[in-house]
């Protein structure tokens, strides 16, 4: 209903907009470009806003990062504290820990700035964390995107590294300790342990070289690596297309979500400055590592209850449950902190980083796939993956063995014991019951009212098909209708194809199609309509 | 992907068309059949799985501009309060600060302008739910592209092959000048030249404790323990005593079980009131100081891992991933009666490695035995 003012006054908008973008194609052809960018489609689910929330961390992190680098001292030289904190006046520490500790309490807005930091770190770990179990339990990773898999483990692993380094920058008692641990894992690498550790800390630990080229690393070789990372993670993304879970009117060749400009330009931001209130408030509100506690690094002290960051905890963990071998013959050794700190983690990576290929030949699946599968639908993959959160919650769990064991009045001999049992069993319990569950939830259809995805269709034994909760699948539509933002098709211009089939079952994709007789083997996981090449 | 004249757009000339008008604007037609905004490439055929006709100009109060006023009014109040957390800022930072109030602040101005952000988008922005085409299963290239690419990639490769012996050398070549451009990696240690096994201890040396001061075995309460240092004048904190921490515990009357080549190592007799033994403090697991005794079972256990070392039987590790007795220093009283160590330890201290020796002679460091 606008007036005829109103109309004159957008074409005089669209006028400078066209002179704009004509100054712009004029000199780069780039219209096709900006077109397609702005008109880009992003599926709207709740679970692939985690990736991004990731990225926002990470931009929090590059603010307060460069801000507390202003501050911050990388040197291990030796200095006697007069600062503002007075219990810690006239100890003996280095200059890197004094210059946290002026962060902390000399410099006005200093110490939000670290916590908010070390609070980004923490969440940006367990944002790729569920990210990444997102990613894998819908098998999103399968072809084409198999690269971005790839990608996006190796970012896992430089932002560990990136949060480990940060973590010990300040030089306190805490993470001195865990430096001491990481000293010991790398010196019992085979042949080579010794001298790789002697290069990295530049002789004997501690040295005084590490905290200085732990800065270059933190600050500018795991940073620079993590830009270029995320920036082929994004631009794959942005060249591939986001993927979605199956439901009405959704195919493996199209895309339906909300638009890049103005939708998801403005929910992006939007998801920037959320994210960034909830770091802030953290950081401000809940204390995180303080430094001031633990007191200044000194190689012959530590305390009971020291524990990693969280990402970390895994790691420490398995050096708390790995046994007290150690393997000597010819006069060479090959030292306990290998197998729990080198080789576990390894063959751990190993398997992820294989797991797409892995994950093809099990389903036998080589075709390209846009649409997502359902946990419930891909039984063994989705036992797998809980099998291996219960082995990291179990490694979790061991590393913080002595503060249960005071919390709980357990021994922490029996806790070890105990865990140690269960890092074997947890694991095949899990796949047990995962594996199960998702049988059970094929078969009942149970929960399909809440996100309506079309419709489950059985093939019952006398051949014929079916369709499970008839009721609820025949809502798909109107269920569908409440849960997107407000549709197309409130306002009836019926972008409906397949769209108003109630069941949205014949979509060509085959996704709904749950199995009639769940195979014992996952080999065999797929149904009539699971997605899967031709042998 | 270039631009082509389509049905429906115009002209485009050096920047200065006087046709485009009311076209332009979004939700004309023009905008709306335009298969190109649907990821449909230009004169490709519509596919079946994007629906025709689709409006993604509407937003939430469209018929409504009661409801739009509102949702305006919302967004508003969302960033009244961002501003208002500015100026709260500002406030706090004269005042000179204060942790907990900056965090609020910080949390609730972003927050106030990122909720603003999804209501003005959510109730006032149209683009929502829309079926675009993927163009195609994945980006593959049609097959005569990717013939023409591999053709480009023949045109070099194959007269390359053709040159075995290049090929050949130039990996060797490259093998051998990539490790040399390693080394300016290896000055950043230096070479191991069995410092692992060496500590500050040496014969006659006395046991300070962390400030500097000898210790006398009086200085031990029974079934204390206390941290000492071989006096050098170095501080106990600086890196050079980082390997050389002992811990001295005084066993008081405990059967502590003496080895035959060890008889002289511990200081006050065996069940007498004072018995002072003095045990490596890095732990041979990972080589945290094992910091923590229990004194009554006589243990010594490390705040890492939890590995436990019964110091009765010669600090055996007998729980915990450590797999090694903590090295013992032999100790002695010198004639004023402060601790001294008789020799270094004759075992390297601390966590496994490839090459560890498992004896060294105490005078020098060097490795007496491998095997």
């Amino acid at each position: 209903m606008s007036t005829t003012q109103e109309r004159a006054a957008a074409e005089k908008r669209q006028g400078l907009a066209k002179a704009g973008a004509d100054y712009i194609d004029d000199r780069f052809g780039s219209s096709p470009f900006l077109r397609s960018a702005m008109d880009k489609i992003f599926p709207d689910h709740w679970s692939f806003m985690v990736g991004e929330i990731a990225m926002y961390c990470f931009v929090v992190l590059i603010v307060t990062g460069i801000y507390l680098a202003l501050f911050y001292v990388p040197s291990s030289q030796i200095v006697v504290y007069h600062g503002s904190y007075a219990p810690l006046d006239g100890q003996r520490m280095s200059l890197a820990y004094e210059s946290v500790l002026n962060i902390s309490f000399h410099v006005r807005f200093g110490l939000i700035m670290r916590q908010v930091h070390h609070w980004a770190a923490v969440v940006f770990m367990a944002a790729i964390a569920f990210h990444m179990c997102r990613v894998f339990f819908t098998g999103a990773f399968r072809k084409p995107r198999e690269v971005n898999w790839t990608i996006g483990l190796t970012l896992l692993t430089c932002v560990m590294l990136e949060g480990f380094s940060g973590y010990s920058l300040p030089d306190d008692l805490l993470s001195g300790t865990g430096l001491r641990v990481v000293y010991s894992i790398i010196e019992s690498i085979p042949l080579i342990g010794t001298k790789l550790a002697f290069e990295l800390w530049g002789g004997p630990f501690p040295g005084t070289s590490l905290i200085p080229r732990l800065f270059v690393l933190h600050e500018f070789l795991f940073p620079a690596l993590l830009v270029g990372l995320l920036s082929a993670h994004l631009a794959i993304l942005w060249r591939q297309k986001h993927t979605d879970f199956p439901g009405p009117g959704k195919t493996e060749t199209n895309i339906r979500g909300s638009r890049f400009f103005p939708q998801y330009m403005l929910k992006g931001g939007a998801m920037l400055f959320l994210t960034a209130a909830v770091l802030f408030g953290l950081g401000g509100l809940v204390q995180i590592n303080p430094i001031w506690l633990y007191g200044p690094y000194q190689p012959y002290n530590d305390s009971a209850a020291s524990q990693p960051d969280w990402y970390v905890g895994w790691l420490d963990g398995s050096l708390r449950l790995f046994p007290h071998w150690e393997f000597r013959s010819w006069g060479y050794e090959i030292a306990n902190p290998f197998f729990p700190g080198i080789l576990i983690p390894g063959i751990l990576f190993g398997v992820m980083y294989a797991w797409p290929l892995i994950d093809a030949k099990i389903y036998k699946d080589h075709v390209a796939h846009n649409l997502l599968d359902r946990p419930r639908d891909k039984p063994f993959r989705t036992a797998v993956g809980c099998a291996a959160l219960t082995f990291f919650s179990v490694l979790t769990m061991a590393s913080g063995s002595d503060v249960l064991g005071n919390d709980w009045h357990i021994s922490y001999e029996l806790i070890i014991e105990g865990l140690q049992i269960l890092v074997f069993v947890g694991p095949i319990l899990a796949f047990l019951i995962a594996y199960r569950v998702c049988i059970q939830l094929q078969r009942t259809g149970n929960m399909i009212i809440k996100k309506p995805i079309g419709g489950i269709i059985v093939r019952g034994g006398d051949g014929a098909y079916h369709t499970l909760g008839d009721d609820h699948a025949g809502d798909a539509h109107g269920a569908h209708g409440a849960d997107l933002p407000v549709g197309a098709n409130g306002h009836g211009n019926g972008n409906g194809n397949g769209h108003h089939d109630g069941n949205g079952h014949h979509d060509g994709n085959g996704h709904s199609v749950a199995e009639p007789e769940p195979a014992p083997v996952a080999v065999d996981g797929g149904g009539p309509g699971e997605d899967r090449s031709t042998p | 992907m270039t631009t082509t004249e389509g049905t429906h757009s115009r002209p485009v000339g050096d920047g200065a068309s006087e046709d485009w008008g009311p076209s332009l604007l979004p939700g004309s037609e023009e905008y709306l059949e335009d298969p190109r905004h649907y990821g449909i490439e230009h004169g490709a055929p519509w596919p079946e799985d994007v629906p025709h006709g689709q409006n993604d100009m509407h937003w939430r109060y469209d018929d409504d501009p009661r409801g739009a006023r509102r949702a305006e009014l919302r967004v508003a109040a969302c960033w009244t309060v961002t501003l208002l957390c500015g100026i709260g800022l500002a406030w706090v930072y004269v005042a000179g600060g204060q942790t907990q109030v900056e965090g609020g602040l910080f949390a609730l101005g972003f927050g106030g302008l990122g909720v603003g952000f999804v209501l003005w988008a959510r109730d006032l922005l149209p683009g929502h739910d829309v079926i675009a085409s993927r163009g195609g299963l994945t980006h593959a290239s049609e097959e005569s592209d990717r013939r023409l690419a591999v053709q480009s990639l023949g045109r070099g490769l194959e007269p390359m092959a053709r040159r075995p012996f290049l090929a050949k050398m130039l990996g060797g070549v490259l093998t051998v000048f990539g490790i040399s451009l390693l080394f300016p990696l290896a000055s950043l240690g230096p070479a191991v030249d069995g410092q692992f096994a060496v500590t500050a201890w040496r014969r006659g040396i006395r046991a300070v404790n962390e400030d500097g001061d000898p210790v006398r075995p009086g200085d031990i309460e029974a079934n204390g323990i206390l941290t000492v240092f071989p006096n050098t004048g170095e501080d106990p904190g600086s890196p050079a005593m980082a390997q050389s921490s002992v811990v001295l515990i005084n066993l008081a009357s405990a059967p502590f079980e003496v080895r035959p080549d060890r008889k002289d190592w511990h200081i006050g007799a065996v069940g007498s009131q004072s018995c002072i033994v003095g045990f490596s403090k890095i732990c041979t697991h990972a080589g945290c100081p094992v910091s923590l005794y229990n004194w009554s079972a006589h243990e010594l256990i490390c705040p890492c891992h939890q590995s436990t070392f019964r110091v009765l039987e010669d600090c055996k590790p007998i729980f915990g991933p450590a797999p090694r007795n903590l090295a013992q220093l032999p100790l002695a009283v010198d004639d004023e009666g402060y601790i001294i160590a008789r020799s270094d330890f004759n075992e390297p201290v601390g966590p496994g490695y490839w090459n560890r020796p498992i004896r060294v002679n105490p005078n020098t460091g060097a490795a007496v035995e491998y095997s």
